[in-house]
């Protein structure tokens, strides 16, 4: 259990104020041009130290990434984005952080671009966040008019301006390349890599990518030493971590706790454990509706990280546990996510673009029942044609939600299909005739 | 580093260079890749997933469209990187892809243009999966409206976007585009308007399926009936390589072959749809004017009435050779003529003063050839644009230089009219005393001077006019000027051209088809004529000059359509098209290329060399060739550039002097020699597809206009 003390993201909830003056008090931009002063190697050591892995639901180790850039500034800028497109059904880390905790985002993007050499950074914001925007405008403004950024930022010497982007609302503009294919005012379609965006990334210059939270983490984990970070969660997966539980809780919220925190603790202590208790739930997505869920058997004991969630053939993802009791229809539940990614397909490449709407419709019509039982094995293999054949990581998320049910819930889909055709003798195939 | 790297495909090993894709390695190694969105002359989009290979080592297969070598580690004991194309995976992957495509791909290859040459049925055949394991209603999509050129049947669309990153690459319109997402993805004109390039039919080529199709060929025929004949486009001066698709006595479509020389694989949508044109309004008889009209006649009747009409005083005869004639023609009139002792002969139309010096002797080759070659296009550094359109003058030629501004650091100037090229460049000026200007000094100037490879690119519509003697004389001084004469053995320049926009113009210029001394250029002809100094005015093809002008003068016609000549002829000798005979000739750059006959000759048409050969029997003064045989081994002795076909001259390594003749230059604004791109030529003027072209393009200028 994470203390009070420990806490990086001390206004998380919004009781304090958000503004420079406040934020100042809970120790944002505390020194932070000292810390600058140890020069950007020190901070991206510092970071790797500290074990800190990308909060966006991939979980690069972030110091490393940062490593990545070239070592000196040529001919090309560098830039940092944030990316702040947060659109993972379930997860709404990064909305509390931008409206409550702003300046430990800027601060964090000071750093970074430092740390990575740039002297601009971007961040790119979900099209829905209209107040986060007007949040993190204010405090951009703020911080400006305090000299903390532009030019000489907090008196380190560095030139630094930071802009923000407002996306349009597409879920696949969170995937880093479609990100910056729109901000560069392109269409949002993903990137073949190679290149990566350290070698050629926004407008064809080096550009790291980072999600709001492993940004906003980093002036603390400075301040506070990498050691202190790393003491948390195991090895390997350290830190503390915003997770955002939602569903079938009876205080559904976001909370800040320690990596590996085992997810029943979490769902018991914070969130007053699951409607209608423990032995009522029926199963979780622990990180985001793109992971495969896990049925109750697992939920039990497993720990919320990266590589025990990965043991169990799921993932942290982005920290989202979505909850479902027992009333869930969880192959219905399953089914829309499925239409989110057809829906949200970029529709650039053939096995995300053909695929997505056919599992869909496959899992709408198991929804009803309306199907064969050889289908099950159909669209698992479906699911496996488009899994890591895409360009993006899109095809994966659509891909693995179904598996998740397919491994966890077959018997349902089943029972379900055997129902409905109990009680249509005349049903033979798998579609409705006439229909 | 270096430039090579190794790799095991299918377990053997090659050694390419780095830059390579992993498709092109794999094909090196003989592993044959299907692809749908991949195109060696388009930019690589990686969305098909067609070519997905298997890295074995990695974790999941990579599209080796989108991957270089170059990019590849070594495995961790060193040894080279090995790819799969034949592992479970790559053939899961693969089989997986096909699948996914021809899910929502309708069934309707029996009724679809593209079957029997398209891709993805013969992809399907080869790597995909017996049969569909898809149940639910297949997706429509609605057609869309891209002119009178392209049909679309936009159902049958797998969205590789090469028909966008053509139009946006290679045409330089952005006027293509894949609109929507996910499974609403469709590719579109946005407006749903023509694409207003001359190069939109190349998207039906590029289409790997049978989406895009060719509206006028639509239905007419299979691949598999068609007999096809490798020849040469005669509709612009770049002589581009294509292929006549006949059946029967009709040419049914024509498509371009790749000569990386010229067109690389590109050609204009006057070449590719101007065949309609074959069939209409054409001279299958001849003709002689009796009473006032036109009156078909025997082959022999007319034979016996130009021979009398041209058994009179040689310095009463003058000839005018059109655009399209061939070389073989030319040689036989003007062998004809000068035994006749007729003087005024002219190639040039269009009246452009190339050829000929102050004293009416013929300048070097070098004076009208486009010497830097159209793949010296690729090395250029700066060019200059002197009175031409390249964009309606010759469509691949200005891709090839958009690709170079695209790819290189290629600074364009013009001189003439200001038109959208689709490249940027620096209007100088309109006219004359702007190229004045450019030789005393400027800014371009010294770009031009700066650049390795400079050129300076003279069109038509400069040459033509009064001053285009003067223009020729001070163009080729800037060329000097600026230095763009190298004699280097190893890396010779030449950066005077000379575009051309007649097909049969250089072969004309190379053969003398030129007045000799006291005879009459084509502008004097017609004053000629028209003062009634003419007896008689033969006209080989010659249809954009006034026929009006010609007064009473007896006019002898040769010519494949019932076009401008023709309505004012008093005999016709009916000739046939590019199509329809071996000729030979001989493009901007001074390349030799020979057109052999896809079809037959309609009616009572032949050759013009062959009416000739009968009409100077007559005359008592035959040619000294009977076949087609006889005829070329004259045109080698007449001119040995004959001999060699198929290759641009080797780039002069001397300096010339000046060309043309120094004169005045004053305001003269130069325009394009072609007023309309659809409807410069008598076969074009006979096609419904390049009016409907014309029409549109009319449309579409007037509301620019606005």
């Amino acid at each position: 259990m994470l203390q009070d003390k420990d806490r990086i993201f001390t206004n998380l909830y919004g009781r304090h104020d958000w503004r420079l003056e406040e934020a100042k008090k809970r120790g944002a931009w505390n020194s932070t041009a000292e810390l600058m002063q140890f020069g950007p190697e020190w901070i991206c050591e510092q970071v790797k130290a500290s074990g800190l892995r990308g909060r966006g639901g991939a979980g690069f180790p972030t110091g490393l990434k940062w490593t990545f850039m070239p070592k000196e500034v040529k001919d090309r800028p560098h830039y940092l984005v944030v990316n702040a497109d947060e659109s993972e059904p379930g997860t709404c880390k990064d909305r509390d952080i931008m409206r409550h905790d702003p300046h430990l985002l800027i601060e964090g993007c000071l750093i970074a671009s430092f740390a990575m050499r740039a002297h601009a950074c971007y961040i790119y914001l979900r099209g829905e966040y209209i107040h986060e925007r007007e949040t993190l405008e204010a405090a951009i403004k703020e911080a400006y008019a305090a000299g903390l950024v532009g030019k000489n930022a907090a008196g380190s010497g560095w030139d630094f301006d930071i802009y923000v982007h407002h996306g349009a609302g597409a879920y696949i503009c969170g995937e880093e390349t479609a990100l910056l294919e729109s901000l560069e005012g392109k269409k949002g379609q993903p990137r073949l890599k190679p290149p990566f965006p350290a070698n050629a990334g926004l407008y064809g210059c080096p550009t790291t990518v980072n999600n709001v939270e492993s940004i906003a983490v980093a002036p603390t984990i400075l301040r506070r030493g990498a050691g202190w970070f790393a003491g948390f969660g195991r090895p390997n997966n350290t830190g503390t971590k915003i997770f955002c539980v939602s569903g079938h809780v009876n205080s559904p919220c976001n909370i800040e706790e320690e990596m590996s925190i085992p997810l029943r603790t979490l769902i018991e202590e914070h969130c007053d454990g699951v409607r209608g208790g423990w032995d009522n739930l029926k199963a979780i997505i622990p990180g985001g509706s793109s992971v495969p869920l896990i049925p109750r058997e697992i939920c039990d004991d497993v720990l919320m990280d990266f590589d025990a969630l990965r043991d169990v053939k799921s993932g942290l993802g982005t920290a989202a546990v979505i909850v479902m009791d027992q009333s869930t229809d969880i192959v219905r539940a399953i089914a829309r996510i499925s239409y989110f990614y057809k829906h949200e397909s970029c529709g650039q490449c053939t096995p995300c673009r053909e695929g997505t709407g056919w599992m869909w419709r496959v899992l709408n019509r198991m929804a009803r029942g309306e199907a064969e039982t050889s289908e099950i094995d159909t669209l698992l293999e479906v699911t496996t044609q488009v899994e890591g054949h895409t360009i993006c990581a899109l095809g994966d998320a659509a891909a693995w939600p179904i598996q998740g049910l397919i491994r966890h819930f077959r018997h349902e889909i089943e029972d379900r299909i055997n129902d409905y055709r109990s009680r249509r003798a005349h049903v033979t195939g798998a579609t409705v005739a006439a229909e | 580093m270096s430039d090579t790297a190794k790799l095991v495909v299918d377990g053997k090993e090659v050694e390419v260079p780095r830059d390579f894709t992993l498709l092109q390695a794999c094909e090196a190694a003989g592993a044959e890749i299907p692809r749908f969105c991949y195109h060696e002359r388009l930019s690589i989009a990686g969305n098909c997933r067609m070519c997905l290979v298997d890295w074995v080592g990695a974790p999941k297969p990579i599209a080796s469209c989108a991957q270089t070598v170059g990019d590849m580690r070594p495995n961790p004991d060193g040894s080279p990187p090995a790819i799969s194309t034949t592992s479970e995976r790559a053939i899961k992957a693969r089989n997986g892809v096909m699948e996914f495509l021809l899910i929502n791909h309708p069934l309707d290859c029996p009724i679809c243009d593209q079957g029997g040459e398209c891709d993805l049925q013969d992809q399907a055949m080869a790597f995909g999966r017996g049969g569909s394991r898809y149940d639910e209603n297949k997706r429509a999509v609605d057609d869309k409206y891209m002119g009178p050129l392209i049909k679309t049947v936009m159902t049958r669309c797998i969205q590789c976007t090469r028909c966008v990153r053509f139009a946006a690459e290679v045409a330089g319109v952005e006027e293509l585009g894949l609109i929507n997402r996910g499974e609403g993805a469709e590719i579109t004109t946005y407006l749903e308007k023509a694409m207003s390039s001359e190069l939109s039919g190349n998207v039906i080529d590029l289409c790997p399926v049978g989406a895009l199709t060719s509206k006028p060929y639509a239905f007419n025929a299979r691949p598999w009936e068609l007999r096809k004949t490798e020849s040469v486009d005669v509709m612009d001066a770049l002589g581009s390589a294509i292929r006549v698709d006949s059946r029967g006595v009709a040419v049914m479509r024509i498509l371009p072959r790749v000569n990386e020389e010229i067109n690389e694989e590109w050609i204009s949508d006057k070449t590719r749809f101007v065949w309609d044109g074959l069939g209409r309004q054409r001279l299958d008889q001849a003709f002689v004017r009796k009473n006032g009209s036109l009156a078909a006649v025997t082959p022999n009747e007319a034979v016996e009435a130009a021979a009398a009409a041209l058994n009179g005083q040689p310095d009463r005869i003058a000839a005018i050779a059109g655009d399209l004639v061939s070389a073989e023609t030319v040689l036989a009139a003007r062998d004809l003529l000068r035994s006749l002792g007729v003087k005024s002969i002219d190639c040039r139309q269009d009246g452009a003063h190339v050829g000929l010096d102050a004293n009416g002797d013929l300048m070097p080759r070098e004076s009208w050839l486009f010497n830097s070659s159209i793949m010296g296009l690729d090395q250029a550094d700066a060019i200059v644009l002197i009175g031409a359109n390249p964009r309606v003058e010759a469509p691949v030629l200005n891709a090839r230089i958009r690709k170079n501004w695209l790819h290189r650091d290629l600074k364009v100037a013009v001189i003439g009219e200001q038109i959208d090229l689709g490249y940027d460049y620096e209007w100088l000026g309109a006219g004359s005393d702007t190229l004045k200007a450019l030789i005393d000094g400027g800014s371009f100037r010294q770009t031009l001077s700066d650049a390795k490879n400079p050129m300076v690119v003279i069109g038509q519509g400069a040459l033509m006019g009064p001053e285009g003697a003067a223009v020729l004389h001070a163009a080729s001084r800037l060329a000097e000027s600026v230095g763009a004469f190298r004699a280097d053995e190893a890396d010779p320049w030449n950066g005077f051209n000379v575009l051309h926009t007649a097909a049969g113009r250089v072969g004309a210029l190379d053969l003398g088809f030129l007045p000799t001394a006291g005879g009459r250029s084509t502008n004097e002809i017609l004053s000629a004529a028209e003062a009634g100094d003419l007896d008689t005015v033969i006209l080989l093809g010659a249809d954009e000059i006034d026929t009006s002008k010609l007064g009473n003068a007896t006019v002898i016609y040769f010519g494949s359509h019932g076009d401008a000549g023709a309505h004012r002829a008093d005999i016709i000798l009916p000739s046939p098209t590019y199509t329809e005979q071996a000729a030979t000739y001989v493009n901007t750059e001074g390349r030799v290329q020979r057109a052999y006959p896809a079809v037959g000759m309609k009616g009572e048409a032949r050759e013009e060399w062959r009416w000739l050969r009968a009409i100077s029997g007559l005359l008592d003064h035959p040619l000294a060739y009977d076949d087609l045989a006889g005829l070329r081994a004259a045109l080698n002795d007449a001119n040995p550039v004959f001999k060699g076909k198929d290759f641009a001259p080797a780039m002069a390594a001397s300096k010339p002097g000046p060309y043309g003749v120094q004169g005045g230059l004053s305001h003269h604004a130069f325009q394009s020699a072609i007023a309309s791109f659809y409807l410069n030529n008598p076969i074009a003027r006979a096609s419904r597809t390049m009016a409907e072209c014309a029409e549109l393009a009319q449309t579409r200028t007037s509301v620019a206009a606005e």
